[in-house]
């Protein structure tokens, strides 16, 4: 079937394989590999995107659920080869470890920012409650995104004794 | 140490610097191994058993085979390849026998993951279903079905392991050390119990995916989510008798590991069905259920501990049985004896020891390496244990273990001398016991208590580990000095999210005074071009790799000094250098910039000297050794990281349902190199840890059959599982051959968190537990079997328990409220 979407901002027009869900269809089709595949049956969120405005996890969507829809992905974060506020955040706070969750993590807590521009840090855990986390524990994501918010007093740090 | 910059001048080593591969993995652009394509690339999918044990009665591929789009299918009966590292055991696809649920029986490659799928689908097989031996503990009876009866013909590194043909015994580690029968005459108590661990999944968000690619003239290029490229390497070579040169091993970036991904794994399969393919790549990328069983988990633990003790608190003997529970193929799984065998008592001192730790072959999905390697599991018996002595003494648990810990001058049990430069593992419990005020309830605590109705509970825990490796394990980094004055790093380090690559740059950055942004280690690795390193396990990479980054920054330095010296006809020891240049100490005009010597100095009338720069740091680990086969005596450890963990819990008695309200960790690393990594690895650890406890674990039906390999059934820890307070310690005893005194970090935070919540739930309410993990239900049925209320708790009063006949061993792992029964003795 002949769909048409809009990725990050672009209008891509393709033909769509009943069978095949997004997640697929935005890695092989449009060479979107940044959206990632953990489990593909919608329980980790590695392959979470924003789809007219609310996250999903793009491995249950079909290609074809997806027509006219608007989409973001990892790769509509950064603008003009500029890091986000909230990837700075990210970045700065020791957020990332292996990073193969990161992307489902960013697009999570960035569809939480634009809806909570203050979430709490109760908030920021059930936002990202369906992104699984081998490496972090989550501890330096939640203060990557009170970061982010403007709302970590002090970095958080390592006790030396 | 090999370098002696005065902390002062440390702009990096120390501080919190960001990574050096962050903005890749924050954009996607990051390459992992399945967002590689290749052109021809063929799509590979495997056919599992759906029996723990069976024989290949009959198996017919010819449908699959004629499938359009189909390029090769393979059987067992192809492949005459056995694979291992330590125990070669492992057959590519299952020969005729199928050993465990899930193992791999045909393989097909063809032009889509959808028609593999149907070619799978057209494979007829015929199994003749057969008992499965599925409880390790039955290894002794001499009627249980043999897992592998060929286990006399197998080949096995001698000097370290020692299987027992004729039975499922895949090796027995034995350690003796002083006299232990003398020891428990000596003691004033004995005190037994037995603790359980089941398999558990690493669980790294990538799964393992690999593509091969076997060209005619037999070489190979392999692409693949492996930690160790080198090791890959080699065990390629070896089962199937290729020039190690012809055989190309390249890892993308990897989405964590933790030992699963450590050896050899799809890789061999993949290539077979490339080569079968006239050449085609081929790509297996396992599902998240082939995660659970088709690729190996965590062995199972069944761990008993007497112990010998003193009115005083003084152990003087201890006698340890560990029964591994290795699953179907123990290539990893000796060698996790092995470690866990010569570290058995924790971070404690005992004089008279004796432990036989077990392999023991069973019908289940096969253990690997796991971070902690052993010890997450052994130190769940051993730090419930530890209280369970301390109560029956009457001695509060933190002071029996302080008791007893290893310190200056105390011998571990290999025998090896612990000295100052060791490290404390008291400094950690002191600092975790303060930071959760340990031994009572704060009056905020006390409210919340009277608030919730929940009963809070505290415990604090101590851990240990040295990296479990061969002696022999070194590793080189070379440097090599760009155009512009910057350098690029080559090395096989892989760096699977740990940050290891971002330490040596900060170390690098150091010794060559240039600022961080000059120095560039690519994340991806190549064995055609980055020399070897044997593995990426272990703890080992920050210690070995840091140093071999120091000499070759030292050795880059070195040669620039050399170029300095001719070019400003000055010795080489009155030269100074800064980030720019190389300069005569007395004299900074007269200098040479790095720019100018990078690809060979030219002199202003052309003449030029000495060619391209590049540094090299070779480093191994000194002075370690086998250790004796009969007592377990000798040098194993590299370095000993001590850690603590204090740990908070709140437990509703009427449904068993807890919270964690704090953790503190701390360990004692040396010398922090980066402490938002260092953090970030006690944090995520930790919480690894706690999904240990608390969630995670394979379950069986009678049959073998695994019932939980998904994560709807198999729970790993969420952003709503953490505790809700969390801090992290360093303590910084500098290790004496450590990069700027540091040591590794990477495995330690999972290791005893177990422990410590099984303790804090057992003080706030009581409720004894012996078995992981400890879910609600199993804390519910705990405190149904209280035994007059908090009796357990306080455990057997000596004179009471002097009636107490044998120990009562814990029956099942399937049955933890039996082993919750008290069981200590006490003579006289």
């Amino acid at each position: 079937m002949k769909i048409t979407l809009t990725v990050n901002g672009k209008k891509y027009q393709r033909d769509a394989s009943e069978t095949k869900n997004l997640l697929h269809f935005l890695r092989e089709d449009l060479g979107l590999t940044g959206t990632k595949e953990g489990c593909g049956a919608g329980e980790c969120g590695a392959c979470t995107v924003i789809m007219n405005g609310k996250t999903v996890n793009s491995c249950l969507i079909l290609a074809v659920e997806a027509n006219g829809a608007d989409i973001m992905t990892i790769e509509g974060e950064a603008k003009n080869g500029k890091l986000s506020k909230l990837q700075v955040a990210f970045k700065k706070n020791h957020a990332v470890q292996c990073g193969f969750c990161t992307p489902g993590m960013i697009m999570s807590t960035r569809a939480l920012l634009e809806n909570n521009p203050k979430p709490t840090v109760e908030q920021i855990k059930q936002a990202i409650e369906g992104n699984f986390c081998r490496c972090t524990g989550y501890q330096q994501i939640i203060e990557a995104v009170q970061d982010a918010s403007g709302q970590l007093k002090k970095k958080e740090g390592l006790k030396r004794a | 140490m090999l370098d002696n910059t005065p902390k002062k001048d440390l702009k990096y080593v120390g501080k919190d610097v960001e990574r050096i591969d962050v903005v890749e993995k924050l954009t996607g652009q990051a390459l992992y191994t399945a967002d590689l394509e290749f052109a021809g690339m063929l799509h590979g999918k495997v056919l599992r058993s759906p029996h723990a044990k069976a024989r290949i009665k009959k198996i017919d591929v010819s449908k699959a085979k004629k499938l359009v789009g189909v390029h090769a299918v393979l059987t067992g009966n192809d492949l005459d390849y056995r694979v291992g590292l330590y125990l070669v055991d492992k057959y590519i696809l299952a020969r005729d026998t199928i050993r465990h649920f899930g193992e791999a029986v045909a393989a097909v490659a063809a032009e889509t993951p959808a028609i593999a799928q149907q070619a799978l689908d057209l494979i007829e097989i015929e199994y003749e279903v057969m008992t499965p031996f599925l409880d390790p503990k039955q290894v002794f009876d001499k009627k249980a079905p043999l897992v592998h009866p060929d286990l006399g013909s197998y080949s096995y590194v001698e000097a370290v392991f020692t299987p027992v043909p004729g039975t499922n015994i895949a090796n027995h580690t034995k350690l003796r050390k002083g006299n232990v029968e003398k020891g428990f005459k000596e003691a004033d108590y004995v005190i037994e119990r037995e603790y359980t661990n089941p398999n558990v999944q690493h669980v790294p968000m990538e799964t393992h995916i690999a593509v091969g690619k076997w060209d005619t003239g037999d070489r190979i290029t392999i692409h693949t989510s492996a930690q160790s490229p080198f090791t890959v390497r080699n065990l390629f070579a070896h089962s199937f008798k290729i020039p190690h040169c012809n055989i190309r091993v390249i890892t993308p970036y990897l989405g964590g590991g933790f030992g699963g991904k450590a050896g050899i794994h799809l890789e061999p399969l993949c290539c077979c069905l490339s080569k079968l393919s006239g050449g085609r790549p081929v790509r297996i990328q396992a599902t998240r259920e082939e995660e659970f069983s088709l690729l190996p988990c965590r062995s199972g633990l069944i761990y008993n501990i007497k112990t010998g003790v003193k009115k005083n608190g003084k152990i003087v003997a201890q006698k340890m049985t560990m029964y591994w529970d290795a699953g179907a193929y123990a290539d990893y799984a000796v060698n996790v004896t092995r470690a866990s065998g010569f570290s058995a008592s924790g971070p404690y001192e005992i004089e008279n020891a004796w432990v036989d730790a077990y392999t023991v072959y069973t019908n289940k999905p096969f253990g690997t390496a796991y971070r902690g390697f052993g010890h997450v599991e052994f130190s769940w018996g051993m730090e419930r244990h530890m209280n369970y002595v301390a109560d029956t003494l009457g001695i509060d648990p933190l002071e029996f273990r302080k008791i007893n810990a290893l310190r200056p001058g105390s011998k571990t049990m290999t025998g090896e001398e612990v000295v100052a430069n060791t490290g404390s593992v008291t400094k950690c419990m002191d600092a975790v016991a303060k930071s959760i005020n340990y031994g009572k309830l704060t009056a905020a605590e006390l409210a919340r208590e009277k608030k919730t109705g929940m009963k809070i509970g505290k415990s604090v825990v101590a851990l240990q580990k040295a990296p479990a490796m061969p002696p022999f394990t070194g590793t080189v980094m070379i440097l090599k000095l760009n155009e512009d004055g910057s350098v690029t790093g080559s090395h096989s380090l892989t760096d699977y999210g740990m940050g290891t690559y971002t330490s040596l740059a900060q170390m690098i950055a150091d010794v060559l005074r240039w600022p961080i942004e000059r120095i560039r280690l690519p994340i991806e690795n190549d064995t055609d071009r980055d020399p070897y390193d044997w593995q990426t396990v272990a703890s080992k990479g920050l210690l070995l790799s840091g140093n071999a980054a120091i000499l070759a920054a030292k050795d880059l330095l070195d040669k620039c000094y050399d170029v300095a010296a001719q070019a400003l006809r000055a010795q080489k020891c009155d030269l100074d250098h800064d980030a720019e240049k190389v300069f005569v100490r007395h004299h900074p005009k007269s200098h040479v910039t790095y720019k100018q010597m990078a690809v060979g100095y030219a002199y202003p009338n052309g003449n030029a000297i000495c060619g391209p720069i590049i540094g090299i740091g070779r480093y191994i680990a000194q002075g370690l050794t086998n250790l004796d086969k009969e007592t377990g005596q000798g040098n194993p450890a590299l370095d000993w990281t001590f850690g603590a963990h204090g740990l908070i819990v709140e437990v509703c008695e009427k449904t068993g349902a807890f919270n964690i309200i704090k953790v503190a960790s701390a360990y004692d690393i040396g010398q922090v190199i980066n402490e938002g990594s260092v953090r970030g690895q006690a944090i995520g650890g930790m919480i690894q840890g706690l999904g240990t406890a608390m969630c995670e674990g394979y379950i069986y039906n009678d049959k073998g059959q695994l019932l939980n390999p998904s994560f709807t059934d198999n729970k790993i820890p969420t952003s709503l599982d953490i505790p809700e307070e969390i801090d992290c310690i360093a303590i910084e005893t500098p290790q004496i051959d450590g990069p700027f005194g540091a040591r590794g970090v990477g495995e330690h935070s999972m290791i005893a968190v177990c422990g410590a919540l099984g303790n804090a739930i057992e003080k706030a309410t009581g409720a004894v537990l012996t078995h992981m993990p400890i879910r609600q239900e199993n804390v519910w049925k705990a405190l149904q079997n209280r035994s007059g209320k908090k009796a357990a708790a306080k455990a057997a009063k000596p004179a009471k328990a002097a009636k107490a006949e044998k120990p009562a061993k814990a029956a099942k792992i399937a049955k933890p409220a039996k082993a919750a029964k008290p069981s200590g003795r006490a003579k006289k």
